[in-house]
């Protein structure tokens, strides 16, 4: 069942203070809701959004065709985040291109879009800006936040900035920090984008170009990363892409290679450069540098000397945190790691590793099991 | 397990314990323990439709393999670790067991006697008992580690732990004497010498 929703903008006049040491004199946050907020406004849900994403995170826009929000199979009336019984929050966060204040918004010092001088936010600045959004909505303690991926991050600095502010954290493929890997993933990506001619240092906005060719790039490492090896096989293998003409068989050994370097010849290419177009037509490369670079960062145990349970020692919010098998992006060794960081101090904590086969995308996907367990969960709050 | 039997295990658990329930199937005697007995805990459950259960009896669960052991818990982090009626479905039961002493400062461990005078009765008339406790086949049993009253003793003894009381179920009713003839479950409740 689709339902009809619509981005608001709140407005922020008081400085933000930047992890970075900068600040940020004034901004935007966009942000839609779903449901109604109770009159002891006790059935609040945040919803923190991962890479791509916005806080465009259910329903779809009235006109608009294909425009369902990015949760709509977790939130909505009757889903397992029941927006019948629950007010759901989404909120786009700062540095992104959908809306809140962003590289591509006017810098007021300069009266130029910020571009590459829009300051280096980290996921600890993006929950304070959020904590303002909740504050302002009327909201002093939220029933829940919950995301994914970069999303689960959020959660995870909510319950630890905030803990008198959460009352359940539902943290989904995630992980306490990055691996050397997972950085290096993200400086493919970002080496992609800079390296591209059309860059300009970050100011192409003014030489009227976008890196189109260095987000593809950032996008297709990126997508290669949150499949998994058995669902690249099951969906491509070694098929060769059929365009009219070239494959008359359904036969793979009578199915002739175009013996090239540069064609697209396996589908698994054709599919990566559809999704690397795709995303450079509606991405902005300063976004996916920051955001990035945000999840770089984020290493809530770096002040405690590495000591993760240390640091989550100020948690009060009970915990859900879900992992899936076959993600090797956030393992589930990785979700494990905040499980028992949890259990060190003695808190409230549920964990779910799933069953399914599609890597790190899983999270995002409609998979029985992990919607039946997000819906037993909420189910009892 | 039944009412009665969840009562008379309840009592073995000290009030206000930090429980660790290994195997804890729909969550019903944590939460017990949690209503009844002060008591605070997690289980561990592999079974997808026991998790759910779980959330809703508002028991914390953690979805993990006890094949892989207890690496997730520290020595010592909880006052009491269950294994009720888990033993006999584990691959590892020995390294499970000085898990259970390593993890908790008790251990309670219940599992079907195999040496209850019916399942005796059947195998000498030549064939693998199939009772209430022991309801399977011998070729489709999850039952892989089948132990008497006077095994896990042996076992116990053989890991340096001290065994604070062993008694039998039959039913509802406790069975102190010839517990190894007369009970269809072995209940033991442990405490490790070896590093208390």
């Amino acid at each position: 069942m689709s339902f009809y929703v619509q981005t608001q903008i709140m407005q922020f006049a008081q400085a933000l203070p930047l992890e970075c040491g900068a600040s940020l004199a004034s901004y935007e946050l966009a942000y839609e809701t779903y449901g109604q907020l109770n009159e002891s406004k006790s059935n609040a849900v945040l919803i923190c959004h991962a890479l791509n994403a916005s806080h465009h995170v259910a329903g779809q826009y009235r006109g608009q065709n294909n425009s369902e929000g990015w949760w709509s199979n977790m939130i909505g009336p009757g889903k397992p985040v029941d927006t019948n019984r629950f007010f759901v929050i989404g909120v786009n966060n700062l540095g992104s291109c959908f809306g809140s204040t962003g590289p591509v918004h006017i810098n007021p010092a300069t009266q130029k879009p910020y571009g590459a001088d829009f300051p280096v936010v980290t996921v600890e600045d993006w929950v304070d800006a959020q904590e303002r959004l909740v504050t302002r909505l009327g909201i002093e303690k939220l029933l829940a936040v919950m995301g994914g991926s970069l999303g689960g991050m959020q959660v995870l600095a909510w319950s630890m900035r905030y803990p008198k502010r959460v009352r359940h954290a539902i943290v989904i493929a995630s992980a306490p920090n990055l691996t050397a890997e997972n950085i290096a993933f993200n400086e493919v990506a970002r080496r992609a984008i800079v390296t591209d001619p059309d860059f300009h240092g970050g100011h192409y906005y003014e030489h009227g170009v976008v890196p189109k060719r260095g987000l593809r790039i950032a996008r297709m490492i990126g997508h290669i990363t949150y499949l998994s090896d058995d669902v690249m096989n099951t969906r491509f293998g070694r098929q060769l892409r059929r365009v009219a003409g070239n494959l008359e068989s359904d036969s793979l050994a009578e199915q002739n290679y175009l013996y090239s370097t540069q064609e697209v010849e396996f589908q698994i290419e054709s599919y990566l450069r559809h999704q690397g177009d795709k995303f450079a037509e509606y991405f902005d490369a300063n976004t996916y540098l920051l955001i990035t670079r945000a999840l770089d960062y984020f290493d809530p145990a770096k002040a405690f000397e590495g000591r993760l349970s240390q640091a989550m020692a100020c948690i009060e919010a009970k915990f859900l945190v879900i992992s899936f098998t076959t993600d090797w992006r956030f393992s589930p060794s990785r979700s494990q790691e905040l499980v028992k960081a949890l259990l060190d101090n003695h808190r409230q904590v549920s964990y779910v590793n799933i069953d399914a086969p599609h890597g790190h995308d899983a999270f995002l996907l409609e998979d029985p099991q992990y919607l039946s367990v997000v819906r037993s969960y909420f189910k009892h709050l | 397990m039944s009412q009665k039997r969840i009562e008379i295990l309840g009592e073995l658990i000290p009030l206000g314990s930090r429980v660790l329930d290994l195997g804890c199937g729909d969550g019903a005697f944590l939460e017990y323990l949690q209503k009844n007995r002060q008591c605070f805990g997690y289980g561990i459950e592999l079974n997808d439709a026991n998790v759910a259960s779980c959330f809703e009896r508002d028991v914390n669960v953690l979805q993990l393999n006890l094949e892989e052991g207890l690496k997730l818990f520290e020595d010592q982090s909880f006052d009491v670790v269950l294994q009720i009626d888990t033993l006999q479905h584990l691959k590892n039961a020995e390294t499970m067991l000085k898990e259970t002493a390593r993890v908790g400062k008790m251990g309670v461990i219940t599992f079907p006697n195999f040496a209850h005078w019916p399942n005796r009765l059947s195998v000498l008339k030549g064939r693998m008992p199939v009772t209430k406790h022991l309801p399977f086949e011998w070729y489709d049993t999850p039952n892989i580690r089948v132990a008497t009253f006077n095994d896990f003793q042996d076992l116990a003894e053989k890991n340096k732990l001290h065994v604070s009381k062993a008694f039998g179920l039959v039913g509802e009713r406790t069975i102190a004497v010839w517990a190894n003839l007369l009970a269809s479950t072995a209940v033991f409740t442990l405490t490790s010498t070896s590093l208390t």
